[in-house]
């Protein structure tokens, strides 16, 4: 997951053409239940030079469902999940709808409206002289 | 906003020779045995060969295999673990024999998520136990994975050919290479398909006998290599031009 937040970071500096990346903001959805202390330190290991000064900022996101059965809307949260139904949300986010049903009708036909993965937000930095 | 799961898809084939799509228009022609006997097949003649099963809603090569109570290693990504000398990864690893409808986008994410997250290592061949039809597992396989070939199955049936050839036609339009289509199920002789295939300008990789044999071979990959469906897949292997470097 870092080496795809740092390889997309550093694709989008090449292209905005940023000599020195300051900030790059992530969005960590919170069905995917990533530990930002592990992301932040693999983030700082795997950072290239361009990013040698980066702040990376992480953000959760809540993740919220809405049934297309009843409608019902309701905030996904791990804290009665058993640790496998946990883990394979983590790896595949998808599985929430094997695992998981809507609290208002029982159906696992919902979608995950906010929140689901991680996403390279946005990124700053100094440009190079043209 | 970027989706850095895109950013490693590549990286994490880096290390994959050939990709193969076991592919069809229908259900129920075949594929996952013949994806699963031909990564077996290959694997038998000294290749490193890895089988994804992603038939996300009905996936079936792990009963094929019989493949029970194994995990994925989690270093890094994911490591499929080894089942019959193949890296292999599936679906059920994480939907742990529970029904898995989902929706094509959701289809979509996942496959995304698994090819960013399986680290395959080296490999001379990674055999895809594909979906039936047209749609997002189909695209998706084709935006995501360079270089990946298709192997088509159909049975003598028209109705199963003709929607082979709603594929193949796509395959070609998309500039997708075709391995060539292989014919199952074969009861009596016919030049049907072949007549139909190669008039299309397609290889036609050969014809598989219906074996009545097979059922009872399921799960056990001694008596599967056995069979002479087994002994038709291998064949095929050989004039598909799938070997070792």
């Amino acid at each position: 997951m870092a080496e795809g937040v740092v390889a997309a970071a550093a694709r989008v500096a090449e292209e905005e053409g940023l000599e020195e990346v300051a900030e790059v903001v992530v969005w960590i959805g919170e069905l995917q239940q990533v530990d930002h202390g592990i992301l932040e330190f693999a983030l700082d290991q795997l950072r290239t030079p361009i990013m040698s000064g980066a702040r990376f900022l992480l953000e959760p996101i809540p993740a919220r469902l809405r049934c297309r059965a009843c409608g019902e809307e309701w905030r996904f949260s791990p804290d009665d999940l058993d640790e496998d139904v946990s883990e394979a949300i983590h790896f595949v986010p998808e599985m929430a709808h094997v695992h998981l049903k809507c609290p208002g009708c029982g159906s696992p036909d919902f979608e995950v409206t906010e929140g689901r993965g991680v996403w390279l937000a946005s990124i700053k930095g100094v440009k190079r002289d043209v | 906003m970027s989706d850095p799961r895109l950013e490693v898809i590549g990286r994490r084939l880096a290390g994959v020779r050939e990709v193969v799509a076991v592919s069809s228009g229908k259900g129920g022609v075949g594929k996952s045995m013949i994806a699963t006997v031909l990564a077996l097949a290959l694997r038998r003649r000294g290749l490193r060969v890895g089988l994804l099963d992603l038939d996300f809603t009905s996936p079936s090569t792990h009963i094929i295999l019989g493949v029970e109570g194994l995990q994925p290693e989690e270093e890094k990504g994911i490591i499929p673990p080894m089942a019959h000398g193949l890296r292999y990864m599936s679906i059920v690893y994480y939907a742990i024999d529970r029904p898995a409808p989902l929706r094509g986008a959701d289809i979509s994410n996942a496959i995304i998520e698994l090819m960013a997250i399986t680290r395959w290592g080296e490999l001379d061949c990674l055999v895809i136990d594909m979906p039936p039809g047209i749609s997002d597992a189909t695209l998706d396989t084709i935006r995501l994975i360079r270089g990946i070939r298709f192997m088509l199955v159909t049975t003598p049936s028209r109705v199963a050919f003709e929607t082979v050839r709603k594929l193949l036609t796509l395959l070609r339009e998309l500039e997708v290479p075709v391995i060539g289509v292989v014919e199952n199920m074969v009861l009596r002789p016919s030049t049907y398909v072949r007549d139909q295939v190669e008039g299309m300008g397609a290889p036609y990789l050969g014809a598989i006998g219906f074996d009545q044999g097979l059922e009872e071979a399921l799960g056990s990959v001694e008596r599967l290599m056995e069979t002479e469906f087994a002994v038709d897949v291998g064949r095929l292997a050989s004039s598909s031009g799938l070997k070792a470097p």
